[in-house]
């Protein structure tokens, strides 16, 4: 008998339907809100109360839960639009309908997350207003002409991603498609500035330049342009990318896991494929991007540089190489895994170079790991003379983080191009030569960065840093441009040996993406909370002091809880959004009348514990 | 077994070598158990990556395991089995009672060597010139404050060395000195152990406040004639 839904099941499907509605709503409420903060500055009233407490919670945490998880979210929105349009663009160039599909079903995500994105901005609005009136009435006096700037643009963005997700269909073929990606670029290029607006509000809080003179634009201006600006951006930027595409192959991965015949298999794990590919992509160059942003604070203000690289909160950074190492250990293990399990009879031809990479992944982390003063018990401090051990010690300093994070790079490039690779047969008859250049190339690019690496500690700082880092950097970025562009010239006219079967990667594949995305995550919230609690007891650094109740930095172990905490909501707010996305999915089958049963063994889904089953059936 | 008695092999072999043989080269010493711990965690992701990689080796690897643990066709090894029903409660409790209990030991070493200075002192320059004649006196002074500590050959090795815990920093070694800039030491020689912050543990420094016995000029000769004299350059921006 037909039941008619339930209230929650009909709203929670409208949002599912309409999430641009919603988008729509809270932008508009937002636009709403934040000239109200500015007109309150203009008016001259000057708030009696500098701060409100949240009970039980306290309104610091309370504003760091709300503000990461909102950071969380619009990473997620800003950094899906990027590749699903350069899917939708592949798709259109190439033909490939399976492109366009992909680009279709990240939209769908996206769209559903942005509006609880921007519900979270709102809400963090509310508290902020509430919590910190003195700090936000200060803040709106610099930036209110940016604020004015931020409405229009999401009004802009909310338009365009109704247009280009409700578009879709109706705009599938010739010259509408073209409208379309037009559609799909826009989105983007309103996206970029939505992110480097607040960007500007956060980097002042850190590194401010306040001008005493000029008029509101000039004033604001100054502040939006400050030193750590465009590092942050650059930063936040890929970092999006990376989170973006880890977020969709763990979306792929327990759609995989719980898929149901062998169409969904296919499609979820190539799905699940190309997320962790973005995520490499953009892993490769993030740590480029994040020694950058480093330099700059360094060289902004030597006490704040300090307090994040050598002061407490210095530990952090031996976690963060705990959590990339995990995701670079998580990605390659995939890319392995697809070797073994989607091109047949490979596994032994691929099983010692796949040895050789993840011995230097699994050295490299341990000197990355390393840290310089070492967790040590008063008698073993004895035994070593001191904290730092005499021969271990120079794993702990920059020249040596910065040789073995180059090296994992181009390690996880190099697995990449075997996955691409593998399968296929070279018939250009310069690809034996171009082949031993390269193997020549990689060598040499990989003794040249520990040369560099080792030579560092002979040279003063500034030298490292400006030249040899640099070099560094240089050199794996020369080697991943030339073997893209080689391999990809070999490989347009190979044949293909072993022609590449999808559907077939174990549980543990989809678990990997999922463990991936899930370290992402933290690693946000722990670079959330560093760079954050680099201002210590300053809300504005050096200009605003901080004189409330928590003018304090939290323990590590407190903020290790906090972060967890975020993470998990994180997950599980995705997963409802997830949920609802999906769930049209699933209504379809159901109204359209039976479902496809596959060959059988779609009733037993991996997730519900049935990974031996699947693990037979390849 | 086959499978699993390489990686058993490297795992005892891993914490041999990292357990006597690296602290028996030249210059080195005891690992703590906190890295030996690490390291040892790498290998074993490295173990169960590398044998999960493939459908075959991953039964091979692990099919071992639940065999002995489901306790299918054990045989003799349903003793051990047993055993491990009873070990394994024993060995989580002992490490709980190890870790909870009251212990006279103080707890592991956690400070920050370098902790942030405070403003006041970041951004400042050596006023003084670096004239080879600045540079000798500094190396005066320095033989005549601190070398009794940090050695005359700059190495943390001074006649004095032996008495302190922690022991005085070696400045010959490229991740001190070499990794901050002047005004660091400028802080650090002014006001001494007691000046530091609570993060870098105010208390377990001996560095004495130098700034009640020693004019700032003689300050800023030491620190230049530190530098020289060790061979190393401060961290500087151009």
């Amino acid at each position: 008998m037909m039941q008619r839904p339930g209230i929650i099941q009909r709203l929670v499907r409208f949002l599912a339907e309409s999430p641009a509605a919603v988008a729509a709503f809270v932008a508009t409420l937002g636009a709403l809100v934040a000239p109200a903060v500015g007109l309150a500055a203009d008016t001259g009233f000057t708030s009696a109360v500098a701060y409100r407490d949240v009970p039980v919670v306290g309104s610091r945490n309370l504003v760091w839960v709300i503000a990461q998880l909102h950071l969380l979210l619009a990473g997620f929105v800003l950094g899906v639009p990027i590749f699903a349009w350069l899917c939708e663009v592949v798709g259109w160039k190439t033909g490939e309908k399976r492109y366009d599909k992909l680009a279709k079903e990240f939209t769908k995500l996206l769209s559903s997350a942005y509006s609880t994105t921007a519900l979270f901005g709102g809400i963090l609005l509310f508290i902020l207003i509430g919590a910190y009136p003195k700090l936000m009435a200060y803040l709106s006096d610099i930036f209110f002409p940016s604020f004015m700037v931020y409405c229009a643009l999401f009004l802009l963005e909310t338009a365009t991603l109704y247009m280009y997700w409700y578009g879709w269909d109706a705009m599938s073929e010739g010259g509408s498609k073209v409208f379309h990606l037009f559609l799909g670029f826009m989105l983007n290029f309103f996206a970029f500035f939505i992110m480097i607006i607040p960007n500007s509000w956060a980097t002042f809080q850190a590194s401010p330049v306040v001008i005493a003179e000029g008029s509101d634009l000039a004033r604001a201006w100054a502040a939006t342009w400050n030193p750590t600006w465009w590092p942050v951006n650059i930063h936040r930027l890929i970092a999006n990318v990376v989170l973006g595409g880890y977020i969709c192959g763990a979306y792929a991965g327990i759609r995989y896991l719980s898929a149901r015949t062998p169409e969904e298999r296919e499609h979820y794990d190539w799905m699940g494929y190309v997320g962790n590919f973005i995520g490499v992509f953009g892993l490769l160059p993030l740590p480029f991007a994040g020694y950058w942003l480093m330099r700059e604070i360094y060289q902004y203000n030597q006490q704040m540089g300090i307090t994040l690289m050598g002061g407490f909160l210095s530990w952090l950074f031996i976690l963060q190489a705990m959590l990339i190492g995990v995701l670079f250990l998580g990605s390659n293990y995939y890319f392995w895994m697809g070797i073994a399990h989607r091109i047949p009879g490979s596994e032994a031809q691929y099983k010692k170079p796949i040895l050789t990479m993840l011995v230097i992944l699994l050295l490299c982390l341990g000197v990355w790991m390393t840290p310089h003063s070492l967790v040590a018990s008063l008698a073993e401090a004895q035994k070593m003379g001191g904290t730092h051990h005499p021969l271990l010690g120079v794993f702990g300093v920059m020249s040596a983080k910065m040789t073995v994070s180059n090296l994992m790079v181009l390690v996880t490039f190099m697995s990449f191009l075997m996955y691409w690779q593998a399968g296929k047969q070279a018939t250009v008859g310069w690809a034996r030569v171009a082949k031993a250049i390269m193997n020549a190339l990689l060598v040499i690019a990989g003794l040249a960065v520990i040369a560099l690496g080792v030579y560092g500690y002979f040279v003063p700082a500034i030298i490292r840093i400006n030249y040899f880092s640099t070099s560094q950097v240089g050199i794996v970025l020369f080697v991943l441009v030339t073997f893209t562009l080689l391999t990809s010239a070999i490989l347009k006219s190979a044949k293909t040996t072993t022609e590449m079967v999808w559907g077939r990667m174990p549980p543990r594949a989809g678990y990997a993406l999922v463990l991936n995305a899930v370290m992402v995550i933290l690693l946000m919230t722990l670079m959330g909370y560093a760079r954050s609690s680099s201002r210590v007891h300053w809300h504005v650094y050096g200009v605003m002091r901080d004189s409330s109740q928590y003018a304090f930095s939290p323990a590590l172990g407190y903020a290790a809880v906090l972060m967890a905490a975020n993470t998990f909501m994180f997950c599980m707010i995705v997963a409802f959004i997830f949920w609802v996305a999906t769930m049209g999915d699933k209504a379809k089958p159901a109204h359209g009348g039976k479902e496809k049963s596959g060959d059988g063994h779609g009733a037993l889904p991996a997730m519900a514990g049935g990974s031996q089953t699947l693990d037979k059936q390849i | 077994m086959g499978m699993l008695t390489k990686p058993a092999i490297l795992l005892v072999a891993m914490y041999l070598f990292l357990k006597f043989v690296v602290p028996n080269i030249p210059g080195s010493a005891p690992l703590p158990a906190s890295l030996i711990f690490l390291y040892l965690m790498l290998v074993t992701a490295g173990i169960v990556i590398f044998y999960t990689m493939s459908s075959e080796s991953k039964d091979a690897f692990w099919g071992p395991i639940q065999r002995f643990l489901t306790g299918e066709n054990l045989g003799v090894l349903s003793t051990a089995r047993y055993a491990l029903l009873v070990l394994f409660p024993l060995l989580v409790g002992w490490q709980t009672f190890g870790s909870t209990a009251v212990s006279d030991a103080p707890p592991a070493e956690n400070r920050t060597i370098h902790p942030a200075p405070p403003g006041e002192y970041t951004g400042l320059s050596n006023p003084v010139s670096k004239t080879p004649e600045n540079i000798m006196q500094g190396k005066g002074f320095y033989a005549a404050f601190c070398s009794p500590c940090h050695g005359g050959n700059f190495d943390g090795k001074g006649p004095a060395a032996r008495g302190f815990n922690p022991p005085p920093a070696n400045f010959s070694d490229p991740t001190t000195i070499a990794m901050l800039q002047e005004s660091y030491l400028f802080w650090r020689i002014k006001k001494g152990g007691v000046g530091l912050p609570i993060e870098g543990m105010p208390w377990k420094s001996a560095m004495p406040r130098w700034e009640v016995e020693l004019p700032d000029e003689w300050i800023w000769k030491i620190i230049m004639g530190e530098y020289d004299g060790a061979h190393q350059s401060p961290r500087t921006w151009e």
